[in-house]
């Protein structure tokens, strides 16, 4: 199916353009042309955040200021407090990201390897997901969980559930990049060293795409930290449950806005960062 | 050195002392079929046979009648909708930035700050989204107060675009950065103009992975929940809402079997729509790669 | 085109480059990757601004004329036909854009298509054609809007080595058929020399040398050019009065007011002869085989004399009977011979 931008890939062609310039008239109309939708689309995107920060250093009364909802974020009491569904939802991306690349990770290398035939299902199988939506996915999930609900586990058991709603987007960031190394001719240079398979997965595969193991890594985590269909069907208390439930007892509470900025603030530079860490990676290598 | 024995089709594990493991090369995959098992096809092999049942157990057909019956039609009719404005708008705008980040620097700033935004923005839609919105243009907006924002589906439309560019610039950017820059170079070469390029050459090209990255922004709207949710709970406007309370009321089980209705309902929908999705994919790969 | 440049940045692409080509000619640009015969093709097309000097197609200045507006039919490396149109439909598109209607349009794609011998591919796609095929209709397709000039890209770049050769032949062929004045670029030396009424040899964004092939090839007009095309042995020697004496023997020089002194003389393997030497004695022309390449009808036999290596340009037969370790006296035919200056060797082109 689609290849999808991953953070950090430039398209296959750049590196290989020597300078080739443009038409002076074509590139006028162009530059023109970039300026008027980046304005546009820079506002669009910034017009709602920008209001998220400004509401986010709202006092009580509207028109007031006060940095009171960045410390909030720490000391809302809730009930339940603010920090725990925080907890909960850090510790479910981190449970997610770690499980989705356990099982994805392994098993699309030695697909790629040994079982080529079993790649086009497999990849139908990832995708399922996005076809499936969530709150479909919930109805079936429901007995389970409330099976499970009758041995009072937390919240954290939705980490099955977050790993499935993560595999297409990591699928996706892992065939990135591993279509971006020659895997066969790695793992046959290794095993005519000597390497067993545990090693070529670990030692010689894993390692060579380890931007796209990040991105994979943090798109899941993005997911179970953004995650509000699941866990509010189900009845379970995340971060997102966490804010719409504050937003219902108190309408426009601002701590809503630091803690969604945080998150979001947070993500991005993330994202951007990894970006240009692959970057230098891949001009070291030249 | 060792004396050389031809490798075994069959993958055979690392041999350990004495004992030999032989097992098909497709074993490595059973962690993750296990769990996909479990989890996914389970779930969703559940709703889909419930869908099929009366509440007693028994094999019954009647509820595939229900979604286009109102109230429940009305619901079907009210997600397509609320789709079809957001996907457009979402595939058109999203189309244009997208050419914007593609015309540029390969390598440049811009690009790498508009994708992980996009990146960043198409996960976080949900509830965060809708409250931004309601800061900024709701009752008591910072920008202006729409009085049309909490009206369905104008209102809800908006807060869904705005997820919606994001992805399509995620997903259709390979494909625009997949046009050569030689077909613009021969064709203008050859006498076209602009349009003329974007007429013959440029968007038949295009058309496939336009569609079928807006086919994708249609399924990813229907699907959406926690923002509508967020926006406003009080009147089930959407297949996914109804589902929810389907569930979680108390009325009984009657109603569960219609959320497995209204979900196979879904099923079936999106299904359809990723075909063509995958389809439209399979012929853009083709001439973009 | 005259005193044409153009710069990316600090890099000087062009430096005041003039060139005339005459109506019906086949001119190629030959030259190492980075020269500048790539950008003075696409300055010439329009695809890109020149930052100085003028450019004049018959008569008329089209300096200023964007790339569509020109009437040049151009042919790139790969990858220019458009993989949703059938070759017919590739062929026919120029057409099209001239609004020529569709009978007549197809009559002339048939036409075309006929000419480079693929009228029975018309209705496949791209991808369903060989890289030879392809570039063929993109010749076609550049043909049929009966351009003033055909410009060519390096077309034959991506090609395997055999249909390379056919390929350039039949271009050749259709241009001297079809009459049309064309500017031809590549870094292949042995496409530039077989096909071309003239060649350009360029380095770092000037001609060193623009004359016909067998010119080029026997009368170098500058060092860069004489070990660019061909292979070149370097042989220290002195250069007094009109000649120049390498290891004993006077040469005459190709520019006779070289200035007297040490240079090193550019001597082609053809010009070097082998006979076996049975004496023992070593003279400054006397040496041992190292090795053999074996070409085809050709050998090129590599001779150790001491303080230097030669190589000598023999029939097959005659190198198998010299085989590696025998010991030859050497012969250099006095065909005026370049000088260089400069003792840094250059890079050899294959």
């Amino acid at each position: 199916m689609a290849a999808v931008t991953s953070v950090g890939e430039a398209p296959l062609a750049a590196s290989a353009r020597r300078p080739r310039g443009m038409q002076a008239g074509r590139r006028r109309r162009l530059n023109a042309f970039r300026y008027v939708v980046f304005t546009f689309f820079t506002l669009f995107f910034l017009l709602p955040l920008l209001a998220m920060l400004r509401f986010s250093f709202e006092g009580s009364s509207l028109g007031t200021w006060s940095a009171s909802a960045w410390s909030e974020i720490v000391s809302y009491q809730g009930p339940p407090p603010l920090l725990s569904a925080v907890e909960i939802s850090l510790e479910l991306g981190v449970l997610t990201s770690v499980v989705t690349l356990a099982l994805l990770v392994p098993t699309m290398i030695w697909i790629r390897l040994r079982v080529q035939w079993i790649s086009r299902a497999f990849e139908f199988l990832c995708l399922l997901p996005l076809t499936i939506p969530a709150i479909v996915l919930v109805v079936g999930l429901a007995p389970v969980y409330n099976r499970i609900r009758h041995y009072e586990l937390s919240a954290l058991m939705l980490f099955w559930a977050y790993v499935i709603l993560a595999l297409p987007y990591a699928y996706r960031a892992l065939a990135a990049g591993l279509n971006a190394i020659d895997v066969k001719t790695l793992s046959e240079a290794a095993r005519s060293l000597g390497a067993r398979w545990f090693t070529v997965i670990f030692r010689v595969i894993a390692p060579n795409m380890w931007q796209a193991i990040l991105n994979a890594l943090l798109l899941s985590a993005a997911l179970a930290l953004g995650e509000f269909t699941i866990a509010y069907t189900l009845l379970y208390n995340n971060l997102q449950v966490e804010l719409y439930s504050i937003d219902r007892n108190t309408p426009n509470a601002s701590v809503i806005f630091s803690t969604s900025l945080t998150a979001l603030i947070f993500t991005f530079l993330l994202l951007l960062i990894i970006s240009y860490a692959g970057r230098r990676r891949r001009r070291g290598m030249r | 050195m060792v004396a050389v024995t031809a490798t075994t089709e069959t993958g055979a594990r690392p041999v350990r002392a004495r004992r030999r493991l032989r097992l098909p090369a497709w074993f490595g995959t059973t962690p993750f079929l296990a769990y996909v098992a479990i989890f996914l096809l389970l779930p969703t092999g559940i709703v889909v046979v419930n869908a099929f049942r009366s509440p007693s157990g028994a094999l019954n057909l009647s509820g595939l009648k229900a979604p286009f019956e109102s109230p429940d039609r009305s619901l079907f009719t009210g997600s397509i909708q609320l789709c079809l404005i957001s996907s457009v708008l979402g595939a058109v705008l999203g189309a244009i930035l997208a050419y914007a980040i593609a015309s540029g620097d390969p390598d440049g700033a811009v690009r790498r700050l508009y994708i992980a935004v996009s990146g960043v923005l198409a996960q976080f839609g949900g509830v965060t989204l809708a409250f931004a919105f309601v800061v900024l243009i709701g009752p008591v907006g910072l920008l202006m107060h729409a009085s049309w924002f909490y009206t369905f589906p104008w209102g809800i439309a908006v807060i869904y675009t705005y997820f919606q560019v994001p992805l399509m610039v995620l997903v259709f950017l390979p494909a625009i950065d997949g046009l050569k820059v030689q077909w613009r170079e021969a064709s203008e070469s050859m006498g076209a103009s602009a349009w003329q390029y974007w007429r013959y050459v440029g968007g038949p090209l295009l058309a496939p992975a336009f569609l079928g990255a807006a086919l994708l922004l249609f399924a990813n709207a229907l699907s959406a929940f926690a923002t509508i949710v967020a926006w406003e709970n009080q009147i089930a406007y959407i297949v996914p809402q109804q589902i929810y309370l389907a569930i979680n009321s108390e009325v009984g089980l009657s109603n569960v079997n219609q959320a497995d209705v209204l979900a196979l309902g879904m099923i079936i929908l999106v299904a359809i729509i990723m075909t063509g999705y995958a389809l439209l994919q399979r012929r853009a790969a083709r001439w973009l790669r | 085109m005259e005193g044409l440049s153009r710069r990316y940045g600090d890099v000087v692409a062009l430096d005041g480059l003039d060139l005339t080509v005459q109506p019906g000619e086949l001119v190629t640009l030959l030259g190492p990757s980075g020269c500048g015969k790539t950008t003075t093709l696409r300055l010439l097309a329009g695809l890109e601004d020149a930052d100085g000097g003028q450019i004049t197609v018959g008569g008329s200045d089209v300096t200023r004329l964007p790339a569509s507006k020109r009437d040049m039919g151009m042919v790139f490396q790969a990858y220019s036909l458009f993989p949703h149109m059938t070759a017919r439909q590739n062929v026919a598109f120029g057409l099209r854009l001239r609004r020529i209607g569709s009978a007549e349009r197809d009559k002339k794609a048939v036409e075309m298509l006929e000419l480079v011998g693929l009228a029975e591919q018309a209705d496949r796609y791209p991808h369903q054609l060989s890289g030879g095929q392809q570039q063929r209709v993109a010749l076609a397709r550049a043909l049929a809007i009966e351009p003033q000039v055909l410009l060519l890209d390096e077309p034959l770049s991506a090609l395997d080595a055999k249909v390379r050769a056919q390929l350039r032949d039949q271009i050749r062929r259709i241009q001297l058929d079809v009459g049309i004045t064309t500017l031809f670029v590549t870094h292949d030396q042995e496409e530039a020399l077989a096909i071309s009424d003239r060649v350009g040899v360029m380095q770092g964004g000037r001609i060193e040398q623009l004359a016909p092939p067998t010119e080029i090839y026997s009368r170098p007009a500058t060092a860069f050019v004489a070990e660019f095309v061909g292979l070149t042995n370097r042989l220290a020697g002195t250069v007094s009065g009109s000649t120049v004496t390498v290891r004993g023997r006077d040469l005459p020089l190709v520019d006779i007011s070289t200035p007297p002194g040490p240079a090193i003389a550019l001597i082609r393997p053809e010009a070097v002869t082998l006979a076996s030497d049975s004496s023992s004695e070593s003279g400054p022309l006397t040496g041992t085989v190292i090795a053999s390449t074996f070409l085809g009808a050709t050998s090129r036999v590599t001779v150790d004399l001491g303080d230097t290596t030669i190589m000598a340009q023999l029939t097959t037969a005659d190198a198998v009977a010299l085989p590696a370790g025998s010991r030859v006296s050497l012969t250099i035919r006095p065909d005026p011979v370049l000088v260089s200056a400069d003792a840094a060797p250059a890079a050899e082109a294959e």
